[in-house]
């Protein structure tokens, strides 16, 4: 790819190490970045004014005003807009001379390979364990470099998978997490919550790795993994290695790779029906009623607390060790997005099944 | 004989620290059901291990001042 108005990049081809012929291998490159969220916006933003030369942007969510303080390429007027498209719009805006290639559609094991496939590089932004493991499985079967990144309130990880070293060793996610956690067990931003700096920071460096590693510049963290600690500001980096044993549940080829079920993998049983989800007027009407018990699932100190109507506290965590004696017929579970509740509800039900269960969607953030 | 915990994400919510020492360790094994005798609800939860900045994928033997890093996944983005 011809590189149109070169002076943009003047600063970076003024590095000797980079030069021009490191912003040749940038305009030449496709990146694909996985999610336009908090890790997405900064990577891309990035990434786009680097001159990247083709940047695929995936996502089939929309803004909403809760995204706004860490999901920095969008505005107030693009709340209920497709992420994908917004993020194309401003980054073109930035920089009209590389080619943005907005998705705005579910990433699956279906559409996943041929997708990734188009590109040299891919950027994980995402949110959930299901996808960080599909996206890594399909990386590693078409040999394409992966940049990981993920979040946990104050702290985030990042590294580079799928890239041999001098050695000629190449490690991906589940050689460090073979296992997927359970359903629920650790929290994404919508519940746990997170500063916004924080996922400005780990995208930023997600950038920083992809531009080292297709430029040929630099350290990039490959076969390792840093911890950093926003709070702190302490790093940690750990050097990984391949585990064999790690792989027997991963698919062997493109066609296992078809037939994956990534929800399953990770714990996520399909909801049998029988847990009612309520909105946020239904809720607090029956949450006033007597016949119903209404129990928080969230952990032991987080917040906000809710207010308004009666209810105890029994954390997810506690639920999963012992299954507390429910003596009312109609329970509705809450907890901070619907996720846990819904979860939570489904293991009672194993024990009550006669009893009636329901649980807030959206969670406590909708009461408001 | 001890050895630095560093702890990370929820465990460190749990424990109510990110850095502890533990004495009497003779393996990352005892790490494991040390943590798990202390506090309970880290038995429920999937981590991976680190010792000396080396991630471990097998019970290994410990020394007298290795640090041994105890990683949960995060999946938040």
């Amino acid at each position: 790819m011809v590189i149109k108005n070169e002076a943009r990049y003047q600063r970076q081809i003024r590095l000797k190490d980079f030069g021009r012929k490191g912003q040749q291998k940038l305009a030449n490159a496709k990146v694909l970045v996985i999610g336009a969220g908090g890790l997405g916006c900064p990577a891309l933003l990035y990434l786009a004014a680097a001159g990247i030369g083709t940047l695929g942007i995936i996502d089939h969510d929309v803004v909403e005003l809760s995204n706004l303080h860490r999901q920095i390429l969008y505005s107030v007027n693009d709340i209920g807009r497709l992420k994908a498209d917004c993020a194309a719009e401003r980054l073109t805006q930035l920089n009209p001379d590389i080619n943005i290639i907005p998705y705005p559609l579910q990433l699956s094991n279906q559409n996943a390979a041929l997708l990734i496939s188009k590109y040299d590089l891919v950027i994980d932004g995402s949110d959930n364990f299901p996808t960080r493991y599909m996206v890594n499985d399909a990386c590693v079967l078409l040999n394409i470099p992966l940049v990981y990144g993920a979040l946990s309130e104050h702290e985030g990880q990042t590294g580079v998978f799928n890239v041999a070293d001098e050695e000629g060793i190449k490690v991906n996610y589940r050689d460090v997490f073979p296992n997927p956690p359970q359903e629920g067990e650790v929290l994404n931003c919508a519940e746990a919550g997170v500063l916004g700096f924080l996922p400005g920071l780990i995208g930023t460096m997600q950038a920083g790795e992809a531009i080292k590693l297709i430029a040929g510049i630099g350290e990039p963290l490959i076969n390792k993994m840093l911890i950093y600690d926003g709070y702190t500001n302490q790093s940690y980096q750990i050097k990984l290695t391949p585990e064999d044993q790690a792989h027997q549940t991963s698919p062997a080829d493109l066609d296992a790779f078809l037939h994956m079920d990534y929800k399953w993998f990770c714990g996520i049983k399909g909801t049998t029906g029988a847990v009612q989800e309520l909105d946020a007027e239904d809720f607090k009407k029956r949450a006033k009623n007597q016949n119903y018990t209404v129990i928080d699932v969230r952990e032991t100190g987080e917040s906000p607390e809710a207010e308004g109507f009666k209810y105890t506290k029994i954390p997810l965590s506690t639920i999963r060790r012992h299954i507390p004696e429910l003596s009312e017929q109609k329970i509705i579970l809450f907890c901070q997005s619907g996720v846990r509740s819904v979860i939570a509800a489904e293991i009672l039900l194993e024990t009550y099944p006669e009893k009636e269960f329901y649980s807030l969607k959206g969670g406590i953030l909708r009461l408001s | 004989m001890k050895i630095d915990i560093l702890l990370f994400g929820r465990l460190t919510e749990i424990v109510g620290c990110n850095r502890i020492q533990l004495e009497n360790v003779p393996d990352t094994d005892a790490v494991s059901s040390c943590l798990a005798a202390q506090y309970p609800e880290l038995k429920q939860l999937n981590y991976k291990i680190a010792v000396d900045q080396t991630i471990i994928h097998h019970n290994k033997v410990l020394t007298d001042g290795m640090t041994v890093a105890v990683m949960p996944p995060f999946s938040g983005g």
